[in-house]
């Protein structure tokens, strides 16, 4: 006999699916069906059960291998490492819980290092702009249930964020669009023919890295002047064709993604698209929403953000918190070499930061958190697995627009093995320790005194 | 046909390259979804390349091989597509302009036909790249 459990949260993409079942032993031991999740939340809750999965943390050896040692040790190496740095990049934090993230920015705090979350190489533009010009927005709730002009810029949520349409944007029935996707009218703009751009009621093709003139043309057509005869590969006919399905929505929203917030222009790019929101909302009513990647993103943010006041890239090394993309970013800090210890947790740099960043952390002491091998742990000092968040440990998760939502315990992690908010609260002490036996003056000793 | 043909590189997320994500990078699954390159049947035939043989992309960045196959999401010649993950971050342009973001999306490269150099599993080649 098997149990089933309902209402499981997806800890996978922005999207939070909140409706999964999952059937598990009657030990509670082990996974055995998931129901409901799209084939990466599927494979993610199905990989926890792993039988080579690795169960106790590993230190790297001078000819590369790796040898197991204990929590204990990984605890004391981490300690040593953060306490002894002048100035640790402590990055990552977007597959984790609210509540990891929080103690580990006490830690942060303690030893003064940088906390940047995977923001950096994902939507930070998106919040630089959102900083410069605000942001009209709304929850994905009102979307189902409002929504009838929908539009995805430089996102393909097909593959990125695969249950959206179905959920949320397209094809559900809401309070007043009963006829689903029949009712709406989806735009999809991006340099490729995607699979989301396949199904869209109208597809703008653009030219790679031309989406600030696309934004501009829009905001040209709105107010009827003229175009020239092609932008952005676009010709102006479907422009305008494009601005009077906008301007005749009863209520539309910008869903966007990659494709804007990495190409050329970045954070202008969203300035535009934010500012495009603003101008329809004097025909309609118009919502932008950012198409968030890790499922707890938003939630490193919204910690940062009601900790320090920002939402990711806080230099803490000065015993305040300061905020300067491009100086405290974590690629540019790697690149210039400026900072001298590396911990990552919940997310994975080795495979997802330009390689000239990545050897910049092997060459640095190193900590890396993570119930996968990933690049990153293969060329960290310290590797230390943990329980997954969403699947073996519960915590506070937030959905891409803003909404909390508290994740499930499904299973028992495999025997001994701590969660990261477990481990992290005991380097937490174990800095502290550290720390108040540091050499009075020190900015950090004082911090740690007056605390 | 040519020797080398100039393209420009975008990556990003496929279902694919998710799923082999979370079955695990280290497995081979994950070089077969990522270790690709996305090119336009035109520009195939410009190179003068078989679908599904391997291919040295390069930038001002770096060098990579991977698998070349036919687009997926196309048509869209002149640009190509690695999906996100070390191959393509082997070779993407590094430079924030001062505001924190690699420019992940539109990097120009050269692809030339490389048969007999092998794919790196991701943990190989990103232990190899961060040593030079």
């Amino acid at each position: 006999m098997a149990k089933t459990v309902t209402d499981v949260i997806c800890p996978f993409c922005g999207t939070l699916c909140d409706d999964l079942e999952v059937q598990v032993s009657d030990d509670g031991t082990k996974i055995l069906e998931v129901y409901n999740a799209c084939a990466i939340g599927a494979e993610k809750f199905l990989h926890s059960q792993a039988k080579d999965r690795i169960t106790r943390p590993r230190m790297q050896q001078e000819d590369g291998s790796y040898k197991e040692v204990s929590y204990d040790d990984a605890i004391e190496y981490t300690a040593q490492m953060l306490a002894n740095a002048k100035k640790p990049l402590m990055y990552g934090w977007s597959s984790t819980s609210c509540e990891a993230q929080s103690v580990g920015h006490e830690i942060a705090e303690t030893v003064g290092g940088v906390v940047d979350n995977t923001a950096t190489v994902c939507h930070g533009s998106s919040l630089i702009a959102i900083q410069d010009v605000g942001i009209p927005s709304c929850t994905l709730g009102e979307i189902k249930n409002r929504a009838d002009v929908v539009i995805f810029w430089g996102c393909n949520p097909s593959h990125a964020h695969p249950r959206h349409l179905s959920r949320y944007s397209i094809f559900p029935r809401g309070f007043f669009t009963g006829k689903g996707h029949k009712g709406r009218k989806m735009i999809v703009v991006d340099p490729r023919n995607t699979d989301t751009m396949k199904m869209a009621d109208m597809g703008l093709q653009l030219e790679q890295g031309r989406d600030y003139e696309l934004l501009s043309a829009l905001r040209v057509a709105f107010r009827g002047e003229d175009l020239p005869d092609v932008v952005a590969g676009i010709p102006k006919e479907r422009i305008f064709e494009a601005a009077e399905v906008m301007k005749n929505a009863r209520f539309g929203v910008i869903f966007f993604g990659m494709g804007v917030t990495q190409t050329l222009g970045k954070n202008h790019n969203i300035d535009e698209a934010i500012m495009v929101t603003k101008d329809l909302n004097e025909f309609t009513k118009f919502s932008i929403i950012a198409m968030r990647g890790h499922y707890n993103v938003t939630g490193s943010g919204a910690v940062l953000g009601w900790q320090f006041g920002f939402p990711f890239a806080t230099d803490l090394s000065r015993g305040f918190a300061r905020y300067n993309p491009g100086e405290t970013t974590s690629n540019d800090l790697l690149r210039r070499g400026e900072v001298d210890a590396v911990f990552v947790l919940g997310s994975d740099p080795g495979a997802h930061f330009p390689i000239s960043s990545v050897r910049k952390i092997a060459r640095l002491p190193s900590v890396a958190v993570d119930p996968h091998i990933t690049p990153t742990t293969e060329i960290s000092k310290l590797h230390v697995p943990v329980a997954f968040v969403g699947v073996e440990v519960g915590g506070c998760c937030y959905r891409m627009d803003n909404v909390p939502i508290e994740s499930r315990k499904v299973v028992e992690p495999p025997e001994g093995m701590m969660t990261d908010a477990e481990f992290l609260t005991r380097v937490r002490d174990r800095v502290g320790e550290l720390k108040a036996k540091a050499p009075v003056g020190s900015p950090s000793t004082a911090q740690v005194q007056g605390a | 046909m040519a020797d080398s043909i100039s393209l420009n590189l975008i990556s990003g997320r496929t279902i694919q390259q998710g799923v082999a994500m979370e079955g695990g990078k280290e497995k081979p699954a994950y070089t077969d979804a990522c270790g690709i390159i996305e090119i336009d049947p035109a520009d195939i035939k410009r190179l003068g390349v078989y679908r599904n043989t391997n291919v040295r992309v390069t930038s001002d960045y770096g060098t990579v091989v991977v698998k070349a196959i036919e687009a997926t999401q196309g048509p869209h010649p002149g640009l190509a597509y690695i999906p996100m993950g070390p191959w393509a971050n082997a070779v993407v342009n590094p430079n924030t302009y001062g505001m924190g973001m690699p420019t992940f999306k539109g990097t120009p490269i050269q692809v030339s036909i490389a048969t007999n150099e092998p794919v790196l599993s991701s943990v190989k080649l990103v232990q190899k790249l961060v040593k030079e």
